[in-house]
């Protein structure tokens, strides 16, 4: 018998964090303009000490300037999309929960993009919208894919799916319609990418957006004991002693936060929230108090990771982020769908 | 392991021993205190109700058994819903150590009650050791990192159930009687002042059943709590239980020792089935069908000289 102790949790989270600045350094270092990881770490250790003067002009344009921000994105939306998928995987007693399959992304990229074309200058308005895109979607998502009061796992998935093509089709027809306007490409939100510029203070906006993932991931983790018994059985839980009624809603605001943040500023990208929690859980075991922040490193290092490839493999061109995760992860949702059908 | 049950329980025997007060003083309330309790479901509010249950009334103390019986429907799982507090009584009042059981928070309530159900389906798969620590989640605070203390009474609730060889296995490859041990150890190691059990014997052989039953006398008399079990066994609750709460159609038909309640006319009345009532050289008694064929042609069990 040997329960999680917090030192086992941190040692975890060292070691991945470990992996996460590697990733970082390799993702620095690759692409069009080639730098040493020698390099790349004495820039980050003069940048960190102050020592700016000491940094060559174009390192500074094109670390800071450009793959950091990129990085610092991919980050953001890694982590924030692996927990939420973490998150609906509790809250829906589903292991194919993920914001992307059921069709939560596309209810916030709908939401993003309606406050766009409404609203288009004021600044948090659009991470506001696609939240609530985000809660409908879901809410919708959980009526339909109940049968006799119950909740479906299969019903569930086809009305997440059903839900994401309906709204994608909508998507769509926005597009098509308020052509002209700054809304993007279709193919960010309907595929997500990582290659928009960033606004003008960067280190202010970045800091507003990771204090609501800290807000949203923290306000999950404090129910992160809650789900493992609600994982185990709503009703048994509800016997331990977990105030179920209040443990779900915390989830189902947070995890749709959390969706609504990460499409706001890259669209919809799929299967992170399915995959990352699911290799998480074959390496650390499924005890959601390890789970969520092993998750949340774990998110970042396979968007920043993917990312990489996405920028390599086609140069000088580049594939949206999403179509790298796309190709990874549908095999692995078929693969988990089959192995629950036997 | 007995040394380990008392430690259990801070404090039990200190303030309500059964010998410190004479009965019925009002300042040793029994443990589990059912009186006049009704409750009625209906379809909207504004239906009249389509069942209704009670009013009951019964008492349990440290180390009973009692036996919830009666057909299909007759209002047992309500009854055991309103023990484990997750129902309110329409009237009456249904109270643990002399709270009402609907009322307590429902992790202090998780401290005095365990309900032993049939186990559903696991969506991840669990360690036996993990599955029985969540029984010590009502003590834990915020995150719950478990203490040794957690995981002393997780390997003494597994000791007590005779599954300490489990500890190490995976949920999902245990058998159906492996299964229902460690769900009551996980019960255990809520430390309850009451243990609830609905149809635990359901899915056990006869070996099983009398296993666990006999197992349940013990841990009611270690343990020092109250245990309520809704069964369908006639005859293993006359052997096993000191209390027996007989409903039928939601009405409470008797209550009383086995010998009390297990009359023929009533038993035949709430089961309607043709049956026969004998007392067993220990006292207690046993139901048989009665085949109404021979019945008929011996009459009172005399053998017929021609």
């Amino acid at each position: 018998m040997r329960p999680l102790t917090p030192r086992r949790l941190l040692s975890v989270c060292a070691v991945l964090a470990g992996i996460l600045f590697v990733t970082v350094v390799l993702s620095l270092r690759l692409g069009a303009y080639s730098i040493s990881s020698g390099d790349i770490v004495m820039t980050l250790i003069n940048r960190v000490i102050g020592r700016t003067n000491q940094i060559p002009s174009e390192f500074n344009l094109v670390v800071f300037g450009l793959r950091l921000p990129r990085i610092a994105l991919g980050i953001l939306v890694g982590a924030s999309l692996s927990v939420a998928g973490a998150g609906f995987q509790a809250l829906l007693r589903n292991p194919l929960a993920d914001p992307y399959v059921l069709g939560v992304s596309s209810g916030a990229a709908l939401g993003a993009i309606l406050s766009l074309s409404l609203a288009p200058h004021s600044p948090l308005a659009m991470q506001g919208a696609a939240f609530l895109g985000a809660a409908g979607t879901i809410a919708a998502v959980y009526f339909l894919g109940r049968r006799g009061g119950q909740l479906d796992s299969s019903t569930l998935l086809l009305a997440g799916i059903i839900s994401a093509s309906f709204l994608s089709a909508i998507i769509s027809f926005l597009m098509t319609t308020l052509a002209g306007r700054d809304l993007r490409g279709m193919a960010f939100w309907l595929m997500g990418d990582l290659s928009s510029a960033p606004p003008a203070d960067p280190g202010r906006w970045f800091g507003w957006l990771f204090f609501v993932f800290f807000i949203a991931a923290g306000a999950i983790y404090t129910t992160a004991s809650d789900l493992n018994l609600i994982l185990t059985g709503e009703e048994e839980a509800r016997h331990l002693g977990v105030h179920v009624g209040r443990v779900k809603l915390v989830v189902y605001v947070s995890a749709s936060l959390l969706t609504g943040l990460a499409v706001s500023v890259s669209g919809s990208i799929g299967y992170v929230g399915l995959l990352v929690p699911h290799v998480i859980r074959m390496i650390f075991g499924s005890d959601y108090r390890l789970l969520i922040p092993a998750t949340a490193i774990g998110g970042a290092i396979a968007i920043v990771f993917a990312d990489t490839l996405a920028r390599m493999v086609v140069a000088p061109t580049e594939l949206p982020v999403g179509a790298m995760t796309a190709l990874a992860g549908a095999p692995v949702f078929i693969y988990l769908l089959r192995r629950r059908m036997r | 392991m007995s040394g380990a049950a008392d430690s259990a329980r801070p404090g039990a025997g200190s303030s309500s021993g059964s010998g410190s007060f004479p009965p019925g003083s009002g300042q040793n309330p029994a443990r589990v205190l059912v009186e006049q309790a009704t409750y009625a479901y209906a379809a909207t509010d504004r239906d009249a109700p389509e069942f209704t249950l009670g009013p009951i009334s019964f008492e349990g103390d440290r180390r009973e058994v009692i036996s919830i019986l009666g057909p299909n429907a007759s209002g047992k799982s309500t009854m055991l819903k309103l023990l484990a507090g997750v129902l309110k009584p329409l009237s009456g009042r249904v109270q643990i150590d002399g709270s009402d059981a609907s009322e307590l928070d429902p992790r202090v309530r998780a401290q005095r009650v365990a309900l032993v159900q049939q186990e559903s389906a696991l969506l991840f798969p669990l360690r036996v050791w993990e599955y029985v620590l969540q029984g010590r989640y009502p003590y834990g605070r915020r995150l719950r990192f478990q203490s040794a203390q957690d995981c002393r009474m997780a390997e003494n609730a597994l000791l007590q159930v005779g599954a300490d060889d489990l500890r190490d296995r995976w949920m999902e490859q245990l058998s159906g009687g492996e299964k229902q041990r460690v769900i009551l150890a996980r019960s255990l190691a809520q430390e309850p002042a009451l243990l609830l059990l609905d149809e635990p014997t359901q899915h056990l052989d006869i070996g099983g059943k009398v296993e666990l039953l006999r197992r349940l006398r013990r841990l009611a008399d270690e343990n020092r709590f109250t245990v309520i079990v809704v069964t369908h066994e006639l005859n293993l609750a006359a052997e096993f239980s000191d209390r027996i709460v007989l409903l039928h159609k939601g009405k409470c038909m008797r209550t009383g020792e086995p010998t009390e309640v297990y009359q023929r006319d009533l038993l035949e009345q709430v089961f309607q089935a043709p049956l026969e009532v004998h007392l067993s050289v220990t006292g207690k008694p046993r139901v048989l069908v009665r085949d109404p064929d021979i019945a008929a042609a011996r009459p009172g069990w005399t053998i017929d000289p021609n």
